[in-house]
């Protein structure tokens, strides 16, 4: 399509008559479980233009994904539509997508022929037994009844426009040569293999680094543009919507709330909810509430880390082999001070999720140490404590886990799981102890009188505040949270973060948080440390790793942060990494 | 796209749902701990619950073989050999010519081929065996300690002939002999099953917590044994039970054999689920609030293990109801008078016995096979249910 297709593309939006290709009319979608209907979309209307981009933005449990598979004809069992039309325009005037059953051969056509389909999880959403090349072979043969060898010169044309290095030799690699963001590439090759008119990304950069995730969006805006597709792009990140939307819908519960151009919605939002969603997501250039004077929070410091580093698999066997080297965590040095929050930020695999344990010592570290001070001026070295010493330690530095549904067992109640450490330490039992996990969960923000109920009864916001007061029970003075707020939505995660920093005003604590989003530490850390491939390649305090980044790789990441908002977009003139 | 579209003013709270039926209360599932919740999923499974019944009433029917049996299990009475089973009629004709309501039994004829001179028994419609419950019947002792003589069914006069599901070569009563045999086959199981229990929970804990060398030692001694072919072993192991020991020690000595090589899997099961707990956050975070090995293993891993446990015995019972069987067929596990299925099949070993006398073949054949059958859905239905945190 090339230069023709963008200058139709103007051309229709200058004189705005573009014909809708696809129209959502008053679409509902139940799904019957066992005791009730869930009615997941309800009277769903919008429609999708050529050469337009329409996000459709929510939580968790909205009902976006649900709806946007339901434009291709794929709804789970359970599920049914229960009212509404699909409304596909052609060249053979309009089909009602609603109306065909899953097995139709209409169907089969209009999915990946019309419709393209790009998925979340890159990694189980391409089959590992097949080379990236035969599976858009297949795509093609099957679509556009091409032979094989034309059907491979296009696969290798594809693969370069989606901007995979040499693609005549990737094209037979497999899946698990790809790293994920190749993957995801490869997704959108696929899915653009029949030249659709119609392009539906569901979180198609959600499992994907900040990098990664702006090189992948720009990718596929591009594309989109140049094709004239119309997309359907599905999203929880508000800064992702500013970024690539034209148009925006926002969904809740199964309803959109509220629909208009992707600048009226962020700057004059009508729907309380949309306003909500908007002030509570994290924006970089937004600095902690309350900054408080550094001078203040030097001191001694809490914990010293010095020249910490992890090796893995470089034992040598018995046979006198050894294993390739792995440095998951390279000398790395900080100090800790009480009452200060450090960030540890970084992309999967930079090695933070592994500093973190270090400290801990969940996983031994290969050298350097590790000094904890405590209240009252006495010293640990804490790789030199004994098993008993180890103990004490772990009570004085607790850890944050990152998914609330896994870290608390789901066989004892509320009560035991805040207790526990207490029941462990033998400090408190009976009436006291269960006055105390009141207390506790009186602090999270959790009702004491639910603490009888077992983790199932409540939300993952919720799991996460009891995750926090298990945290808590043992008077600490250094939490270590581990994601502590990445498997949240973004209303949850702006109620967490602020639980957190209302908790160290009234307790003194001193945080490690450690994410991969450079906004939520921004909002919460006094200092970050930024890690790359093991290393901390740089630190300073937030307002300087933000706004003056030094590092190449430093500016790299900070510019990749999609913005909040539509006006003032960063990630599409970013800096870009080469290493 | 440019005008703002504005559905709803009235915030909502929840996603929008219609109750299909008015069920527990979400304030109840709130503090329902995992029994609840598996027994909520458990009674879902239907075959699973029918099979749970059959398995229950079959233990039942173990507990009070002496009064559901209408004979006593070594009575014989050599004049109704091989008698085929009768069937229970319930209204009889009276000298008036109307009818009353009187169950019972026909009696038999017995007529000779005087060719072949064998015995054939036919029903003799003449000869009205009338029946009741709650009879008075042969004296037995409940458990061994309580002398009673009611009996649940029985002829009126126990003197007549009630064979409901025929008899054997010595005229004994198969029915009562079924009866008697539930006791022994259904208990062999349980026994057995304590035993791998034992071995396999704290092999496969051991193995599954510690991993390293202590995990490689007890996989390949279960590797040894399960690589050993089992029916020569039992057989082997079961011909050197000296002839003199009585029937009990007997029992026990094949009961422990066959529990010897039936823990390996558990152990496995065990030593699997120990592994993948081991990794969950949920252990990491008790072992930092402070929590002991011994804390770790006994508060947090194992009631996560329980249920599965539950499943995997469920469907170990019928493994060593077979074996025990098998071995009992066989002639080397349990011999008379000891009376199990086992024992009761040996009787339908050669095919002369089954052409005329094919009950003694099927109705203890149908016990195992239908209690093989209850356990293997009962466990089904429990494995499945065993994890209700699952989405």
């Amino acid at each position: 399509m090339g230069i023709g297709g963008m200058v139709a593309k103007l051309k229709a939006d200058v004189a705005d008559t573009g014909e809708p290709l696809l129209e959502v009319k008053d679409l509902s979608i139940d799904f019957h479980l066992r005791t009730h209907i869930l009615h997941a979309v309800r009277n769903v209307s919008f429609a999708l233009e050529r050469g337009r981009t329409l996000c459709l933005v929510g939580e968790s449990g909205s009902g976006k994904s649900v709806t946007a598979r339901a434009l291709l004809g794929i709804v789970d069992r359970q599920g049914r539509i229960a009212g509404g039309r699909i409304l596909l325009h052609g060249d053979e005037g309009e089909v009602d997508i609603a109306q065909m059953t899953e097995r139709s051969s209409e169907l089969l056509r209009i999915r990946g022929g019309r419709i393209g389909l790009v998925f979340q999880e890159p990694m189980s959403s391409l089959s590992p037994v097949h080379t990236i090349g035969s599976q858009i072979i297949e795509a093609l043969r099957l679509h556009r009844r091409l032979d094989a060898r034309a059907a491979r010169a296009e696969t290798v044309e594809l693969l370069r426009q989606v901007e995979i290095r040499d693609p005549e030799t990737m094209v037979d690699r497999y899946t698990f040569e790809f790293s994920g963001g190749m993957r995801q590439r490869a997704m959108i090759a696929m899915a653009l293999a029949c030249d659709p008119d119609i392009l539906i990304a569901d979180e198609p950069t959600t499992a994907l680094d900040v990098t990664t995730q702006a090189e992948i969006l720009d990718l596929i805006k591009r594309l989109q543009v140049s094709r004239g597709m119309a997309m359907l792009l599905i999203t929880h990140d508000m800064g992702v919507v500013a970024e690539v939307a034209d148009d925006v819908a926002v969904m809740r519960y199964g309803r959109i709330v509220e629909t208009g151009s992707v600048d009226d919605v962020f700057h004059a939002a009508q729907h309380p909810y949309t306003s909500s969603l908007l002030s509570s997501t994290v924006r970089l250039e937004q600095p902690r509430a309350d900054i408080r004077d550094r001078a203040e929070a030097l001191g001694e410091p809490v914990l010293s880390v010095r020249s910490l580093t992890k090796v893995y698999g470089a034992v040598s066997g018995w046979f006198g082999k050894s294993g390739p080297a792995l440095t998951a965590v390279d000398d790395a040095s900080f100090d800790l001070h009480a009452g200060e929050n450090l960030g540890i930020v970084g992309e999967s695999g930079s090695g933070k999720t592994t500093l973190g344990r270090l400290i801990l010592r969940t996983v031994e570290p290969t050298s350097g140490s590790i000094t904890y001070r405590r209240k009252d001026g006495t010293s640990d070295d804490v790789l030199a404590l004994s098993k008993a010493g180890l103990k004490d330690y772990h009570r004085q530095v607790r850890l944050v886990f990152q998914d609330p549904f896994a870290s608390l067992n789901p066989r004892m109640t509320v009560k035991q799981i805040v207790g526990d450490p207490l029941v462990v330490a033998g400090t408190l039992r009976g009436a006291a102890l269960e006055h105390r996990v009141g207390e506790l969960l009186d602090l999270v923000g959790i009702d004491p009188r639910s603490m009888e109920r077992y983790p199932h009864a409540f939300s993952g916001g919720q799991r996460q505040r009891i995750g926090i007061a298990r945290a808590l029970a043992l008077d600490p003075s250094v939490l270590i949270a581990d994601e502590a707020t990445a498997a949240l939505d973004v209303s949850i995660r702006a109620q967490i973060l602020d639980l957190l920093l209302d908790i160290q005003k009234r307790l003194g604590l001193s945080f490690i948080f450690i994410s991969h989003d450079i906004s939520v530490v921004r909002y919460f850390c006094d200092h970050v440390a930024v890690m790359h491939r093991g290393r901390i390649v740089e630190m300073g305090t937030a307002e300087e790793i933000v706004n003056n980044p030094r590092e190449p790789y430093t500016q790299s990441l900070i510019s990749a942060v999609p913005n909040p908002d539509p006006r003032n977009k960063r990630m599409l003139h970013r800096t870009r990494f080469k290493s | 796209m440019t005008t703002q579209v504005f559905l709803d003013t009235v915030g909502e709270e929840r996603p929008a749902v219609s109750p299909l039926k008015t069920g527990a209360p979400l304030e109840d599932i709130a503090v329902a701990g995992q029994w609840r919740l598996i027994w909520g999923r458990f009674i879902q499974h239907r075959v699973a619950v029918g099979a749970g019944i059959v398995i229950a009433v079959f233990y039942f029917i173990a507990l009070f073989v002496e009064f559901l049996a209408p004979a006593l299990p070594e009575a014989s009475r050599p004049q109704y050999t091989y008698a085929p089973p009768q069937s229970i009629g319930l209204f009889v004709a009276d000298e008036s010519g109307g009818t009353r309501f009187q169950p019972h039994v026909k009696g038999y004829a017995i007529e000779v081929d005087p060719v072949a001179l064998r015995r054939t028994f036919v029903v003799d419609d003449t000869k009205i065996v009338p029946i009741g419950f709650f009879v008075e019947g042969p004296t037995y002792k409940l458990w061994g300690v309580f002398a009673m003589n009611r009996h649940l069914i029985g002829p009126l006069n126990p003197t007549d002939p009630m064979y409901l599901l025929g008899t054997d070569k010595l005229g004994r009563d198969l029915m009562t002999r079924l009866i008697y045999g539930t006791r022994v086959s259904m208990s062999i199981g349980l026994v057995g099953v304590a035993i791998s229990l034992c071995l396999g929970v704290v092999l496969g804990s051991l193995s599954g917590f510690y991993g390293g060398w202590v995990d490689m030692t007890i996989q390949r001694i279960i590797e040894v044994i399960s690589s050993m072919p089992t029916i020569p072993l039992w057989l082997g192991l079961a011909a050197a039970i000296p002839l003199t020991w009585s029937p009990l020690q007997v029992y026990f000595v094949i009961t422990l054999i066959v529990s010897l090589f039936g823990w390996t899997g558990l152990a496995r099961e065990v030593r699997g689920r120990f592994y993948a707990l081991r990794g969950e956050d949920f252990v990491t975070a008790a072992r930092l609030d402070g929590s002991g090995e011994r804390r770790l293993i006994f508060r947090h891993i194992l009631p996560s293990l329980t249920s599965h446990i539950l499943a995997v015995l469920t469907l170990a019972i019928p493994t060593m109801i077979v074996a025990e069987t098998a071995l009992s067929f066989l002639g080397v596990g349990l011999k008379p008078p000891v009376v199990s299925w086992g024992v009761l099949l040996q009787d339908a070993q050669n095919i002369r016995t089954v052409a005329t006398a094919p009950w003694l073949l099927v109705w203890p054949a149908a016990a195992v096979v239908v209690v093989v059958l209850a356990y293997n859905f009962l466990g089904d239905g429990l494995r499945d249910a065993a994890d209700p945190y699952e989405s």
